[in-house]
């Protein structure tokens, strides 16, 4: 019978028997913990293993994005607990300098296709996108993994998307899986593994591919996955790398089809991902703020988008436009682009590297009374302060800010 | 000796769907890592339930809906109904990384579809089977039907008081 994705990655690091619904002990090639959780994570360490080394020092890191650098005293202690506990482990620290620690796993090709990778942070499976398993696990879960390098994992049933055409813009990678939110709901992949299949995934971009998995958490879903093919062996330099890819006779507990033809720029209305309408019956709504940045869309080729639509103009009196590269790298490519001062005199507020206002961290939370949009994967009530957040593409809050309204983006 | 597969208490009911880790224990309050001081923030972003800490009781259940803990992977979401004594929380489906985290605390979670409209009202005393799914509303005098059981994994880490003891039992101590 054949193997869906996660079955096949799961069946290279396990000698279990691999099938949906049967509990395995899965070998994991990189662990790591963020500033958020890595501190619970050394204190369990210490508590449970004294101390006794990490599985493997090389493979064991820490990746500091939450608040880079730290801005409150609590948080400042708990990456000094890492930092030390790192030296005495001989760990590789990512520290505030680094970005998104997920980004940086795969920037840094830290983990390679076929991999599996555990991690403090719940949106670790946007590796899906490159056909790494990537999870997301507290910090009991991530202090026996640092110890023993495996851990046990409950083999997940898998759910097909298939995506059939081609984007048409100004539609984008982020109007598409927030039209897969729409369709779902918030629990539309509850506990499945996804594989995205069909042409219109292959004839995505490793960042549009990124986008998309990243907010398979905002389903409910352990992973998405996209099929390890031609743009992802370039994205690592041509060197050779295992099929994975789901066998085309997987069995799927369901399969649902979207034409990427049919997307519109879209937005998630304030409270939930997955309440979904397009741009142009918000159209209108008067904007306070923009955050551009985060896990799904804090890449290079997101801000690009972005500083195209800025370039030259400024955003509308009283609009704050944030600024936040997922990476250091995507800061000097900003950089070296032009694109950091199209956005700066646009008006754009550009801040360090990381996980930008979504964990209350770095920067910029939104008061009483305060309309944003932002390019991020979560708008729960109260999440990124008290006023409300609607989720966007770049391009869509590119156009808000310099409009200061909902609007929808121009082609 | 093994842990009872039976809890009894006092329910407090959360009636509502896709309960997120902000909403449980708000990023606000990330930086704590004493489990003493988790309790008081539970629910504290939550509209309708902000006096949670004040009115759950040790001995407790907590009784939900679906989808319970989705969101971030933060481990204060499970710590700081432990911090506060609650013994069981009951949901119609949970996060996938708040179900783990809960396992692998052996805090005791219960999957139970459909407990919201199975006939339970907030302060019942109410009996939860792990190891069967059932239960039974000792206020009413009713039975509320099954939920689904604990799994082997889940059973043996309750067992044990922890991943990292499991581990051990399992040889996996790397």
């Amino acid at each position: 019978m054949g193997k869906t994705t996660i079955e096949k990655i799961f069946s290279l690091r396990s000698r279990d028997a691999v099938a949906p619904g049967s509990i395995i002990w899965l070998d994991l090639d990189v662990r790591s913990a963020r500033d958020f959780g890595g501190a619970n994570v050394v204190k369990n360490f210490r508590a449970h293993y004294g101390d006794a080394p990490v599985a493997d020092p090389h493979r064991t890191v820490f990746t500091f994005d939450c608040q880079v650098p730290a801005n409150t005293i609590p948080y400042a202690n708990n990456q000094m607990t890492c930092r030390l506990f790192a030296e005495g482990q001989g760990m590789r620290v990512f520290d505030v300098d680094a970005g998104i620690g997920s980004h940086v796993t795969i920037d840094n090709r830290l983990a390679v296709p076929g991999d599996t990778v555990v991690g403090t942070d719940s949106h670790l499976n946007i590796l899906g996108a490159a056909g790494i398993f990537g999870q997301g696990m507290g910090d009991v879960d991530i202090a026996f993994a640092f110890k023993t390098g495996r851990t046990w994992f409950e083999v997940p049933r898998s759910m097909r998307i298939e995506l059939t055409g081609r984007l048409k813009a100004p539609a984008t990678a982020k109007d598409a899986v927030l039209a897969l939110l729409g369709m779902l709901g918030s629990d539309g992949a509850l506990d499945r593994s996804v594989d995205f299949t069909g042409d219109g995934a292959s004839a995505l971009t490793l960042d549009e591919r990124i986008t998309v998995s990243s907010m398979v958490t905002e389903m409910a879903g352990i992973i998405g996955f996209f099929p390890v093919d031609g743009e992802t062996a370039e994205f690592y330099g041509g060197r050779d790398l295992p099929a994975i890819a789901p066998d085309p006779d997987a069995r799927y507990e369901r399969t649902v089809t979207l034409d990427l033809g049919t997307v519109v720029p879209s937005v998630a209305r304030p409270g939930s991902p997955s309440d979904v309408v397009p741009v142009r019956e918000a159209a209108g709504r008067k904007v306070h703020s923009v955050f551009i940045g985060s896990c799904t869309n804090g890449r290079f080729s997101d801000l690009h988008v972005a500083a195209g639509i800025l370039k030259g103009k400024r955003v509308a009196p009283g609009v704050m436009l944030k600024v936040v590269p997922s990476t250091r790298g995507v800061w000097q490519k900003l950089l070296e682009s032009g694109d950091l001062q199209t956005l700066f005199e646009a008006g754009a507020i550009v801040s360090q590297a990381g996980c930008g206002g979504c964990a209350s961290g770095q920067l910029g939370m939104t008061g009483k009374g305060e309309v944003q949009v932002s390019t991020s994967n979560r708008n729960f009530k109260g999440k990124q302060g008290d006023g409300d957040t609607y989720l966007a593409s770049p391009a869509t809050a590119a156009w808000a800010a310099l409009t200061g309204v909902l609007t929808e983006p121009k082609e | 000796m093994d842990k009872p597969s039976k809890i009894a208490g006092r329910v407090l009911i959360v009636p509502k769907h896709n309960i997120d880790t902000d909403m449980i224990f708000h990023n606000a309050h990330l930086a704590i890592t004493d489990i003493k001081q988790m309790g008081r923030h539970t629910f504290t972003s939550l509209d309708g339930f902000k006096d949670f800490p004040e009115k759950a009781r040790p001995g407790d259940i907590l009784v939900s809906g679906g989808n319970f803990g989705c969101g971030s992977s933060r481990q204060q979401a499970v710590d700081c109904f432990a911090s506060l004594g609650v013994r069981l929380v009951v949901a119609e489906s949970f996060g996938a990384i708040y179900k783990r985290n809960a396992i692998n605390s052996a805090f005791p979670i219960l999957t139970f579809p459909g407990i919201l409209g199975a006939g339970v009202s907030e302060g019942d005393e109410v009996e939860f089977d792990l190891r069967t799914g059932e239960a039974f509303n000792r206020t009413k005098n009713a039975s509320l039907g099954k939920g689904q059981p604990f799994s082997g994994v889940q059973w043996e880490i309750y067992q044990a008081g922890n991943l990292f003891e499991y581990g051990r039992r399992a040889g996996e101590e790397g």
